[in-house]
């Protein structure tokens, strides 16, 4: 049996006491990593030679996370590995630093064994739009897997790894987790450094985790989280030790509904699974209280606005003279800027790019970024009122569950309303941690969503660890390592 | 007022991008769509609303990440060269600029 299919604290029991070693655990990985990627395209860089090595010469063999395999998204920077960031682009960039939650991981025992498809700089919900084909979901590979993290959701779901990283703009780590039957977690933002991370939308980026149970989601969050001297909008917050506080006692808790967002566009089925969690927290004690978010029906909209006006001067970077791939046959300087992008970025990356350089181009840019800043404002300003009288707040993650491999490529606005759970928690900088609650009728997983006030992470736990104990989602995928 | 071809042609140009023919027909109905669906904001009474700065949260905010304005070890001329398209001569080589 693949070593990876358990917990962390599993593995590391084993571990510990000889049953393995982490060199055989990293190399369970490596080969199911191998096998399993023919089906699922999750992995664009396996390290199969220097990660078990790296297992065995590890230099914090005492770590919490020693000898554990972890995936990351491929617009995290690890030093050795590439970093494409599912863009032509960058190609075969091989960044020359780690960044801060890498260097954490690292610091804490854990092995990287590869680097996971991703939509191009992390702009999708569906994975469609890498560079390098899309990602299929393991419980069915007709299906996507969701987007922008979904190699990193399907590596975690087939058991490849334990646990990944990927990046949450909108939604990209809940979504996937979603789609794919895993816990997925945006942590507040400022929570942890984006220091090496490619930057997309730089109000709303934050580092998120994938794993198979909250505990190892906690487990890793401890070790990434807290303030680097990096960057700049990691704040001054003390990280709790987030398994101490770990409980499943619910009782008393406060779960906010609102009612509002179970409307139009939920698909029956994922309404009726989400409804039927919410029992499950009112047996286990929790009190569900009726909140209202009256501006939550404009946050795709204010989304949009904010998220393509940031990428458009990020992504300005991506010029081919200082790194990646610069086009041919170019005398002069700005044609050289023009031909690489054209040829270097994939459509839904130039779609953004100038949807963000029109919001922002002269006399539009009140009209269109300053009035999506000021609606940003009343959102914050909802869930600051909702969290007056609840703990949490429950959602759907997705509309529906995961959809057909290209049923909606072709419509870009009709993919962007699958984030309409998601993006609120970016726009206002709370945490958010999707939760597996079953399948449909056709066993594609669907997910809750918990909205946390800001640092609330502990709370999310707290609740979701109860709704695991008491509903445990045991179903393996059917692409899964053996 | 809907996005046009030529208002795609001059975004495209603002944002250093050659786009052919074949992908102005595609991207400016699918820009007009989304410009027309985000234009739903009018809707909102703003007002006075200060816009929000970001994700922030308070202590966010209330977190000083300045530092002492000296010189430091950073990534040196050979490793921030090494991913370089053209480098030449310890700098970032580009085509005629005029």
């Amino acid at each position: 049996m693949s070593e990876t299919k358990t917990d962390i604290g599993a593995l590391r029991s084993r571990i510990s006491s000889g049953a393995t070693t982490a060199r055989a655990v990293v190399e369970s990985s490596v080969k199911a990593a191998e096998k399993l990627n023919e089906q699922l395209n999750a992995f664009l860089e396996i390290d199969g030679n220097g990660a078990p090595k790296r297992a065995e010469a590890n230099a914090a063999p005492d770590g919490v996370l020693a000898g554990i395999p972890v995936a990351i998204k491929d617009n995290i920077c690890v030093e050795g590995m590439q970093t494409s960031c599912g863009s032509l682009i960058l190609g075969n960039y091989h960044p020359p630093y780690n960044a801060t939650v890498i260097e954490r991981l690292l610091g804490s025992g854990a092995v990287v064994m590869g680097k996971t498809n991703c939509d191009e700089f992390a702009m999708g919900s569906s994975n469609e739009n890498s560079a390098y084909g899309p990602v299929r979901n393991p419980w069915d590979t007709t299906r996507v897997p969701g987007g922008s993290s979904g190699g990193s959701a399907a590596a975690v779901a087939s058991g490849i790894v334990p646990v990944a990283l990927g990046s949450d703009t909108g939604g990209s780590v809940r979504l996937p987790a979603s789609f794919c039957g895993v816990f997925g977690l945006k942590p507040t933002y400022g929570r942890n450094s984006r220091y090496g991370l490619v930057a997309f939308g730089s109000s709303l980026d934050q580092v998120g985790i994938f794993a198979r149970t909250t505990e190892d989601v906690a487990r890793v969050l401890g070790i990434i989280a807290g303030r680097d001297e990096h960057d700049a909008t990691t704040a001054d917050v003390p990280v709790p030790d987030y398994l101490a506080e770990f409980s499943a006692n619910v009782k008393g808790s406060r779960l906010g509904l609102p009612q509002s967002l179970f409307g139009e566009g939920l698909d029956p089925e994922v309404r009726a699974s989400v409804e039927a969690a919410v029992a499950v927290y009112r047996d286990l004690g929790a009190e569900i209280v009726d909140v209202e978010l009256p501006n939550a029906q404009y946050s795709i909209a204010v989304y949009y606005i904010i998220a393509t006006a940031e990428a458009s001067s990020n992504l300005a970077r991506f010029d081919g003279v200082r790194y990646g791939f610069r086009a041919e046959e170019a005398p002069r300087l700005r044609e050289m800027y023009r031909k690489t992008r054209e040829e270097g970025f994939g459509p839904e990356v130039k779609r953004r790019i100038m949807l963000g350089t029109y919001v922002l181009s002269a006399g539009y840019y009140d009209a269109y970024y300053g009035k999506a800043q000021q609606v940003r404002a009343l959102i914050k300003e909802d869930f600051r009122k909702a969290f007056e009288s609840c703990d949490a707040i429950i959602t759907p993650t997705s509309p529906t569950p995961a959809f057909a491999i290209g049923e909606k490529v072709d419509n870009p606005l009709a993919m962007y309303l699958n984030d309409i759970y998601t993006v609120t928690a970016n726009l206002a900088g709370i945490p958010g941690i999707s939760v597996p609650c079953g399948l449909s009728s056709n066993r594609l997983p669907i997910g809750f969503q918990l909205l946390g006030a800001y640092w609330s992470e502990p709370t999310l736990f707290k609740l979701a660890h109860a709704y695991e104990t008491a509903q445990p989602f045991t179903e393996r995928p059917p692409v899964c390592a053996e | 007022m809907p996005i046009t071809e030529a208002d795609v042609e001059k975004v495209a140009q603002l944002a250093h991008m050659e786009i052919t023919p074949e992908e102005l027909k595609i991207f400016a109905p699918q820009m007009a769509d989304i410009v027309s669906y985000v234009e739903q904001l009018n809707e909102v009474a703003t007002g006075n609303v200060p816009p929000a700065l970001g994700g922030f949260t308070p202590e966010g905010e209330a977190t000083d990440s300045a530092r002492d304005d000296s010189p430091a070890p950073s990534l040196g001329q050979e490793k921030a060269l090494a991913e370089a398209p053209d480098a030449a001569s310890g700098h970032f080589r580009v085509p005629k600029v005029l």
